[in-house]
């Protein structure tokens, strides 16, 4: 997902804006140079926020039949640190102070990285009433944690503006309601339409027209695939496609939710179909990081490259709007699997979400819904869209007459898909996602493709059983 | 002793006071000093336990359950020794991460260190322009290794990279991916961490060699003794003191070894550390804070070994 799109980061999620400058992101690592008495320290004071909060008072319960309240004062968490969405989010809410009767907002923007990474802390501290977030599991586990809120009164106004999809993104595992989708971007293969016209390079729709495509490009010295992981996280999205059209979405959920193995031979398959790809990737890839990647597409090094929308950062960012012009992509092709009429793929949703220990929430409590109510306007969505366009926003009244023609492609491609997945570390265990796990895991596969991967698959298996219960 | 203390006065207990003991004695310090003692020593060590010992203790605790950070420990949450038998049998980085410390402790043992101490030698014999490659060698030092990392990783690059591309390796397309591939990425960020360790150990070389007696060396050379055998027979022996000061330097370097590989690449993909493996355990989402406290307990014992070591050579010193 576009998650951790930074090399310094360990999960970074991508929100819809701007490039992120590699160097821009430098403060957090440094935050991170810890020793076990910081672990311990930020471990403590979690625990210690947690009983302080404990012993505080109840929740509150909505005595007046509307669930949202005009005037007053809320408070938003938000990890949209980067310029471009900051001020979407900035407009969003004056917009919102407006229409509310002048509720006043108190915004409080955490580095990106750093609000994920001390979310566990945050949200057991003393965090605003309404936070940001992301659906799948990374939420689901929050709410089961106790730590979220549910909004199944909001969703009822709210949910005749949103597809089943939606409203099956932002349900918890006790099935209420935690959250309110805002924005979301769909992973596909990326290509420039000019490059396709030299080479006379035709759209790919099955495995084999796929690699041939690959061959032919090799032949014309472009890079026919452009890879990068030294970030970790990207090679994940090519594994979530493969395994969702070779074993479908509900082995797939069922290997991120711990109910299938890892060492079943489906996920062997898996291995064996991705290395018939991988001799077509950017060399060196393991020392690139997605934006480099991102580069030899754009300077028609490369002639393809999956990812998620967010490329088009890279070719917004290079000053000359034909670059952008010219980016297009097409669905990842058919497998000959019986899944491939899934058509499922990965396209992360963002979420706003309400904080359970908000020390304000009790008072709030009106205004802070009335927030995510805002929030699912398509209106609402627009005017962040506007001004942060790198997803597209989520509501059915959302008017798609503005989109240019690649975000009308992308939310088309994502509303003909029959199963949608938000991304291996949204949907999967973050302990299991992170660095020395799964992103791990999948380097060390590509460090030799062709290997036999029983030896791999079981340690992965036996990471998995190593974990605590969730 | 207590009696060639004079008694002060009546009129200022406080200040001058003679207290008896309860044997019948008397304490050579007053009242006074014992309070501005205990204050004085309280401080540090209430700091010290607070900071330093707590967290300990409380690390070594958390390694023995399954905490994951949210909430309060119960006594569900403790698993006896799985997190270490997990770590020792089935965690596949916990070797390789081991190892990797190793290797960086003989990397700058045998090599970045010695080369420090060679160009503090050179450097000693009052060439012209000492001045500046002192600077030269130096400067590196002032960066943080985080910075350091920032620089290197520009130079490694692939395609975008210095290194490949003053080689030509970019336009023949024989990359070298010195910083993906993981059996030199390694290697690769030790270069790195060497560009500044060896400056480090330099300026502490040669200020230490600054303060030999040059009577010494006159002796040895009147002695028909060559500039080999005077380095190595007469002056590495009298440096002892700062010999002890830049092994622990060196092992302390490799122990907490962590900035550089985290900015490459979060430490995996041949660059994991024990360091790092705390850390992307313990911190971050992940939260497995037991299984991340039971790495840190292994890194724990590892230091105290140079700590010992370290601590009673500085004793035997004293006395």
């Amino acid at each position: 997902m576009g998650d951790s799109r930074d090399p310094s980061r360990i999960r970074v999620p991508f929100s819809g804006q701007k490039i992120q400058i590699p160097g821009t992101d430098i403060e957090l690592p440094m935050g991170l140079d810890l020793s076990r008495r910081d672990v311990l320290k930020i471990a403590g004071y979690g625990s210690l926020a947690a009983f302080i909060a404990a012993c505080g008072g109840t929740g509150t319960t909505t005595t007046t039949t509307s669930v949202t309240a005009k005037g007053g004062s809320m408070s938003l968490g938000s990890y949209l640190s980067d310029a471009v969405p900051k001020k979407g989010l900035q407009d969003v809410v004056d917009a919102f102070t407006s229409a509310n009767g002048g509720t006043k907002v108190k915004v409080n923007t955490v580095d990106h990285g750093t609000f994920q990474n001390q979310i566990n802390s945050y949200l057991q501290g003393t965090p605003e009433d309404v936070f940001t977030w992301f659906s799948g599991h990374r939420m689901r586990f929050f709410a089961k944690k106790g730590l979220a809120q549910p909004i199944d009164d909001v969703w009822n106004d709210v949910k005749s503006n949103f597809t089943e999809g939606f409203a099956a993104s932002v349900k918890g595992d006790d099935s209420h309601v935690y959250a309110v989708p805002t924005s979301y971007y769909p992973w596909a293969i990326f290509y420039r339409k000019d490059v396709f016209a030299a080479g006379n390079y035709k759209v790919p729709t099955n495995w084999d027209d796929f690699k041939a495509l690959c061959e032919q490009m090799k032949k014309d010295n472009l890079t026919p695939i452009a890879f990068a992981d030294k970030d970790g996280w990207p090679a994940m999205g090519t594994f979530d496609i493969l395994n969702l059209r070779l074993n479908g979405y509900d082995f797939h959920v069922g290997l991120c939710g711990g109910q299938q193995k890892w060492t079943d031979p489906k996920v062997a398959n898996v291995f064996k179909k991705w290395a018939e790809i991988t001799p077509y990737y950017s060399p060196a890839f393991a020392g690139l990081t997605w934006q480099e990647a991102a580069q030899q597409l754009l300077h028609k090094k490369a002639g393809m490259y999956l990812l998620g929308l967010f490329v088009s950062e890279q070719f917004v960012a290079s000053g000359n709007p034909d670059d952008l012009a010219q980016l297009d992509f097409f669905p990842f092709p058919d497998v000959g699997s019986q899944y491939d009429a899934e058509k499922a793929l990965d396209a992360p949703i963002d979420v706003y979400m309400l904080a359970k220990k908000s020390p304000t929430l009790g008072s709030d409590s009106g205004q802070a819904k009335a927030f995510l109510e805002y929030m699912s306007k398509g209106s609402s969505q627009i005017t962040y869209w506007k001004a942060s366009p790198g997803a597209i926003p989520t509501a059915n009244d959302a008017d798609p007459s503005q989109y240019p023609a690649l975000t009308k492609k992308a939310a088309q491609i994502v509303s003909s898909a029959k199963r949608i997945t938000q991304f291996f570390d949204r949907d999967s265990r973050p302990d299991f996602s992170g660095p020395n796990s799964m992103q791990g895991f999948l380097l060390k596969y590509l460090s030799n493709p062709k290997q036999d991967t029983g030896t791999l698959q079981g340690q992965m298996q036996s990471f998995w059983d190593a974990l605590p219960p969730e | 002793m207590a009696t060639s203390i004079t008694p002060a006065r009546e009129d200022s207990p406080e200040a001058g006071e003679l207290v008896p003991t309860r044997r019948g004695g008397y304490h050579v310090l007053t009242r006074y000093d014992r309070r501005v003692l205990m204050v004085m020593v309280g401080i540090p060590l209430l700091l010290d336990v607070l900071l330093i010992w707590w967290p300990t203790v409380s690390s070594i605790l958390l390694s023995f359950t399954n905490w994951d950070g949210v909430g309060s420990v119960t006594a569900q949450n403790f698993i006896g020794l799985k997190n270490y038998q997990f770590m020792f049998s089935g965690y596949t980085l916990f070797w390789p991460a081991f190892l990797h410390n190793i290797i960086w402790l003989a990397w700058l043992a045998l090599i970045a260190t010695p080369v420090g101490i060679f160009f503090a030698v050179l450097l000693d014999r009052d060439i012209r322009g000492t001045g500046f490659y002192q600077s030269v060698f130096f400067l590196p030092v002032v960066l943080s290794l985080v910075v350091v990392g920032f620089i290197w990783e520009l130079q490694f690059s692939p395609t975008e990279g210095f290194i490949n591309n003053a080689f030509g390796l970019v336009k023949s397309g024989k990359l070298i991916d010195w910083l993906g591939n993981p059996r030199i990425n390694l290697y690769s960020i030790l270069i790195a961490a060497s560009w500044r360790h060896v400056g480090y150990v330099m300026v502490i070389y040669l200020a230490g060699l600054k303060s030999v007696d040059p009577m010494l060396r006159e002796a040895a050379k009147v002695d028909g003794a060559n500039e080999i055998q005077t380095f190595f027979r007469v002056v590495f022996p009298v440096m002892a003191p700062i010999n002890v000061v830049i092994a622990v330097i060196t092992t302390i370097e490799a122990l907490r070894a962590f900035d550089i590989a985290f900015i490459v690449n979060q430490g995996k993909n041949g660059l994991e550390l024990l360091s790092i493996l705390i850390t992307n355990n313990s911190i971050s989402e992940a939260s497995l804070v037991g299984f991340g406290s039971a790495i840190a307990v292994i890194l724990l014992v590892i230091s105290l070994g140079p700590i010992i070591v370290f601590l009673s050579r500085v004793m035997r010193t004293a006395s």
